[in-house]
């Protein structure tokens, strides 16, 4: 069954730099946007541990995104730093998943969009530590202790709003919910993928779906929330076809650098 | 960061004469031989109580100063910047997260001191009453905010009471990182472009006054400083700190070539000072009124975050006393 929105890819071809690129590009935007989402908590949590928690989250991420960017650039090889490819990228060029890119909701939407990116961040850098590359080793290394924190973390706070209130299991249900439509997105194995996983590059996301389907009923059922019904799934992002909110999210990021395009900051 | 009242006291002289003398005695001769006091040894109620207040407006100005920053967080011009910025606003937060405990040593709970904040009986610095217009504004609320702020906690770092002297330890740390951070900024700008030297010297200018007021009011007009000061929970006046603090900031602004808004500020041979003009202190009672330029804005945010996060706080309560239940079921 095709339960893909949009039609297979079809434009691979068209990337300039090659797949590695490509790839760099996703590892690297689905770290930024997420970080770029997260920070827009900040000062506004539910309470200042929560505030803390949120801002090591989104350094880390940061950190990610800025490895994996820069190592785009220099693969790229055309003059291009991690600041270039973030600030001065349009939407269309974008790389990243749609479930990052969704907005922040209320606290329990952005813990459902934290537990499963993070769970399915967490199976990839695994596998990703043991790459072909070694700089994509190096970084999925750094990075595998800090995703494995931020998965612990958003599944404790499932846990807690699940079992809490019928507030917060209400909200957690329709945070979830909200998510269901991209988890597809996150196991989906394209040409661009495919090449680079026969040469060891790449982890085949599609192998990892196993596991976190386990997690995630394990923590479900730690939270007395029921098990999801995946709707159709909605895919694009690895094609630069993405979510209405995306574009909204660059113009507020992207503002400075692209209004004083010589500026140094 | 920050508080603005430093010179104040809370219960009347009075009350300290209805204590007993021995006690008093004893407290104040501690004191006076630069001992700290603890959480748990005799302290007269005024003490106490001007602690509270201090303690947890200070706490209050880390939490209020996030959003001035978390305005331009997301705007943030480079990774670079962003992840330092990011860093910042959460040293912010633990901050405000110790100087909570350190207050709450005191006998005050975390939840009656945001109440205080939220309701207006609490204040947090002035500073925070003020926009940030461009990403230059970061920079300046760095070199400016932040040095004014470690002016004013270095020397609380030997306050008389531990808990928050040993809070100031820290904080102190972590604020000369933030100075430095914000005069990077600025550098960054002044050797830019003419628009982002021009973005600089406009931040300097609306920082420049509102810097100076942190200090808190003249000593002449600051009647409880002298309490303050004997029971060591103050150490400097706010006049030597704010001219310690122009004595400071003058040349650095001459390095980034930036020209401080003052037309009365010049170096004194015969004082070894710098001169500056006279500060609108109108506008510093105004602002400490509530009547700063985006205190209204600044309040709804934080009452709106704790009025919307009260479902998150009590599911976690409720999550926690199942989980006890369970355990001993």
């Amino acid at each position: 069954m095709n339960r893909d929105f949009f039609p297979a890819d079809t434009r691979t071809d068209s990337a300039p730099h090659g797949a590695m690129f490509d790839y760099l590009l996703r590892l690297g935007d689905d770290s930024l946007i997420l970080c770029q989402r997260l920070t827009e908590w900040c000062g506004h949590a539910p309470a200042l541990e929560i505030d803390l928690s949120l801002a090591n989250i989104g350094l880390d991420l940061i950190g990610q995104a800025t490895l994996f960017l820069n190592f785009a650039g220099a693969i790229e090889d055309r003059g291009r730093d991690g600041d270039r490819l973030a600030f001065h990228r349009d939407a269309s060029d974008f790389r990243n998943c749609l479930l990052v890119e969704q907005p922040n909701g209320d606290f329990a939407q952005t813990m459902a969009r934290q537990f499963l990116f993070s769970t399915a961040q967490l199976g990839l850098f695994e596998q990703l530590m043991l790459s072909t590359e070694p700089r994509i080793a190096e970084i999925a290394a750094k990075g595998v202790k800090e995703v494995r924190y931020h998965a612990d973390l958003a599944a404790d706070w499932i846990v807690r709003l699940g079992d809490g209130t019928d507030e917060s299991r209400n909200r957690m249900v329709v945070g979830l919910d909200w998510c269901w439509r991209f988890i597809d997105e996150l196991f989906l194995v394209d040409d661009v993928e495919a090449g680079l996983i026969e040469q060891g590059i790449a982890v085949d996301r599609s192998a990892l779906r196993g596991a976190f389907d386990a997690r995630l009923s394990s923590v479900l059922a730690d939270a007395g929330l029921p098990a999801p019904v995946y709707p159709r799934g909605v895919r694009g992002g690895r094609a630069g076809r993405h979510s209405e909110h995306l574009g909204h999210l660059l113009a507020t990021m992207q503002h400075l650098p692209r209004s004083y395009p010589d500026a140094v900051w | 960061m920050y508080t603005t009242e430093l010179g104040k006291t809370d219960g009347s002289l009075a009350q300290i004469s209805q204590e007993d003398p021995a006690l008093v005695e004893a407290f104040e001769a501690r004191v006076a031989a630069d001992e700290f006091i603890e959480p748990k040894d005799w302290m007269p109620e005024a003490y106490r109580r001007t602690l509270v207040r201090q303690i947890s407006q200070h706490a209050h100005s880390e939490i209020v100063g996030m959003l001035p920053e978390g305005n331009w967080l997301t705007r943030a011009p480079s990774l670079r910047r962003k992840a330092v910025l990011l860093a910042k606003i959460q040293d912010e937060a633990g901050h405000g997260l110790y100087l909570y405990c350190a207050a709450e040593t005191l006998g005050v709970s975390r939840a009656e001191m945001i109440d205080a904040l939220h309701t207006g009986r609490a204040k947090y610095s002035t500073i925070f009453n003020y926009p940030t217009l461009t990403w230059a504004d970061i920079g300046a609320i760095g070199w400016l905010v932040d040095g004014a702020a470690i002016m004013n906690q270095v020397p609380l770092q030997r306050t008389s009471y531990g808990p928050y002297a040993r809070a100031m330890v820290r904080v102190c740390k972590e604020e000369s990182f933030h100075q430095r951070q914000g005069y990077e900024i600025m550098m960054a700008m002044c050797a830019g472009t003419p628009d982002q030297k021009a973005m600089a010297q406009d931040a300097l200018d609306r920082w420049w006054w509102p810097s100076l007021m942190m200090f808190g009011p003249p000593d002449d007009n600051s009647p409880n400083s002298a309490q303050s000061m004997r029971w060591r929970i103050k150490r400097d006046s706010n006049d030597e700190l704010r001219q310690k603090f122009v004595d400071i900031t003058k040349p650095q602004a001459d390095h980034l070539g930036l020209e401080i808004p003052d037309k009365d500020l010049k170096w004194n041979e015969a004082r070894g000072h710098y001169d500056f003009g006279a500060i609108d202190w109108e506008e510093f009672y105004a602002v400490v009124r509530g009547e700063g330029p985006v205190a209204k804005e600044r309040m709804k945010a934080r009452r709106e975050a704790w009025e919307q996060g009260a479902w998150v706080r009590d599911a976690a309560d409720a999550h926690e006393a199942k989980q006890r239940a369970r355990a001993s079921a």
